[in-house]
């Protein structure tokens, strides 16, 4: 199987400045490995670090000590030492990020905002927007909703907007923060059979899922983290 | 692949006043770089270093032309220090009117930037001059009309199509929409982040709004005291920031 991901001796710990320079470490000791056509369920109680550890992954928190390595191509990247081109070039091809909440950019259609990620791939405005209202259609959001931006949505509304984001770029690697969370049931439906299609189709996905459920649906194995004691 | 723009060391004083100080980074084609701290920090300063107007007391800047050669930014001669200035950089001031010849139409405005290349043809600088109009998303017919009859967000958008018209490859950008309405700046936002990508610019913005950094920039630099206390990609910076002072800096904007 390949390894499409590569966790050693993660560790995280936030230091607040402001607050007199307190010390809050969330992770410690973190290692697994997760291979392409598996879904790793990270479990763990609120509070545990889940969201901070996929935000590491991905390379918005700073990785400050241990190892994240990410096939990229037939290269490991490791993201310790990655230039930030280089981590901009993983999230362009390699990795996606589902997360709780839709960044909306101000005056941007839905149809655009979902396009984008094959745009930035060089992929023609006519094709990416057709593949954008396919994957829009996929997810049952309303034709009519596309060329509006989608800041005022309903919560669920946005979510599937972000998913259909991040589905349509195919990415080998998804990271998926509660996706399905503020969803009703046949639209959590849709989107754990799109999760289910895209790791059979081999993709390699780490998520949080917080319904039982769609953990067993989509989950293949699952991986504890922890809440680290506070040290003395 | 060669780096657009290469700084190394940058450094200026004022008298006893250090304005600036050991400032290094490469920018890449396609690239936007945002340049985030408050007044007073050396944005400013270090722009004008950058884009050639303020000769730095220490350091280099280096521009890979258009034929792959390195030009030492302050050992050119003025000539073509200002020739670059005029066809392969812009530069976008906060003030619309610093920027724009106020007592020449439109169309002579986008033009003239073109004539300095060498093109001598009326006709077909008026179509460019046309052209960029609509990309910028100003009626045609006001061609002929002077700046000084625009609105605010009209006359910004006319300095953007004067710069962008001979085809830069970096375009400096102080505080774009600083002194725009609201609602003003969320659609000159949007039609800079489309011309970015789509004209693959390398920008060095610089902000002191962070939403502004957040929606253009790729990267970021966070500046104190006219040194950079922190650099990384932008949602590194805005979401988890490391030095005390950007923390302080992230912490400190209200939330609409």
């Amino acid at each position: 199987m390949t390894t499409m991901l590569r966790v050693r001796n993660l560790a995280k710990t936030f230091t607040l400045h402001p607050q007199g320079g307190i010390r809050l470490p969330v992770l410690g000791g973190v290692n697994f490995e997760v291979a392409a056509g598996e879904c790793l369920v990270l479990a763990g109680p609120s509070g545990a670090g889940k969201s901070t550890l996929l935000r590491t992954l991905y390379g918005n928190y700073r990785l400050q000590e241990g190892s994240v390595a990410i096939r990229h191509g037939d290269k490991m990247i490791e993201l310790g030492n990655a230039s930030p081109q280089s981590i901009l070039s993983l999230r362009r091809t390699t990795v996606g990020y589902v997360s709780q909440f839709l960044r909306v950019i101000p005056r941007v259609a839905t149809l655009d905002l979902v396009a984008e990620p094959l745009r930035a791939r060089g992929v023609t405005a006519t094709e990416a927007n057709e593949r954008a209202a396919e994957w829009l259609a996929r997810l049952g959001l309303p034709a009519r909703l596309w060329h509006l931006p989608p800041a005022t949505f309903s919560g669920g509304e946005q979510q599937r907007v972000n998913i259909a984001r991040s589905m349509i770029a195919e990415y080998p690697l998804l990271l998926l923060d509660e996706p399905t969370a503020s969803l009703d049931a046949d639209n959590r439906r849709i989107v754990v059979d799109l999760m289910n299609r895209a790791r059979d189709a081999g993709a390699a996905l780490v998520g949080i899922f917080h319904d039982a459920d769609v953990r067993a649906a989509v989950g293949t194995r699952s991986y504890a983290v922890e809440p680290l004691r506070e040290a003395a | 692949m060669k780096p657009l723009l290469r700084v190394a060391e940058l450094g200026k004083r004022f008298g006893a006043r250090t304005a600036v100080a050991d400032v290094g980074f490469d920018l890449y084609a396609g690239e936007v770089l945002g340049i985030v701290g408050e007044s007073g920090s050396g944005k400013t300063t270090l722009l004008r270093m950058l884009s050639g107007q303020l000769t730095p007391d220490q350091g280099r800047v280096e521009f890979t032309a258009r034929d792959g050669e390195q030009l030492d930014l302050y050992a050119l001669p003025e000539f073509r220090r200002r020739l670059l200035m005029r066809t392969d950089w812009g530069y976008v001031h906060q003030q619309a009117r610093d920027g724009l010849r106020l007592a020449v139409s439109a169309g002579a405005n986008i033009g003239e930037r073109l004539m300095a290349q060498g093109d001598r043809h009326y006709g077909r600088i008026r179509d460019e001059a046309i052209d960029w109009l609509q990309r910028v998303e100003m009626p045609a017919e006001r061609i002929d009309e002077a700046p000084t009859t625009f609105s605010g967000g009209m006359q910004q958008r006319l300095q953007i199509a004067r710069n962008l018209v001979t085809r830069p490859r970096l375009v400096f950008m102080d505080e774009p929409t600083a002194s725009l309405d609201v609602s003003v700046q969320a659609r000159l936002l949007d039609l800079l982040r489309q011309l970015v990508a789509e004209l693959q610019l390398a920008v060095v913005l610089v902000t002191h709004d962070l939403a502004v950094a957040r929606l253009l920039a790729h990267r970021l630099l966070v500046m104190k005291d006219g040194r950079v206390v922190e650099a990384g990609l932008t949602d590194q910076v805005l979401d988890d920031p490391q030095h005390p002072y950007s923390q302080l800096l992230v912490s400190s904007v209200l939330q609409a």
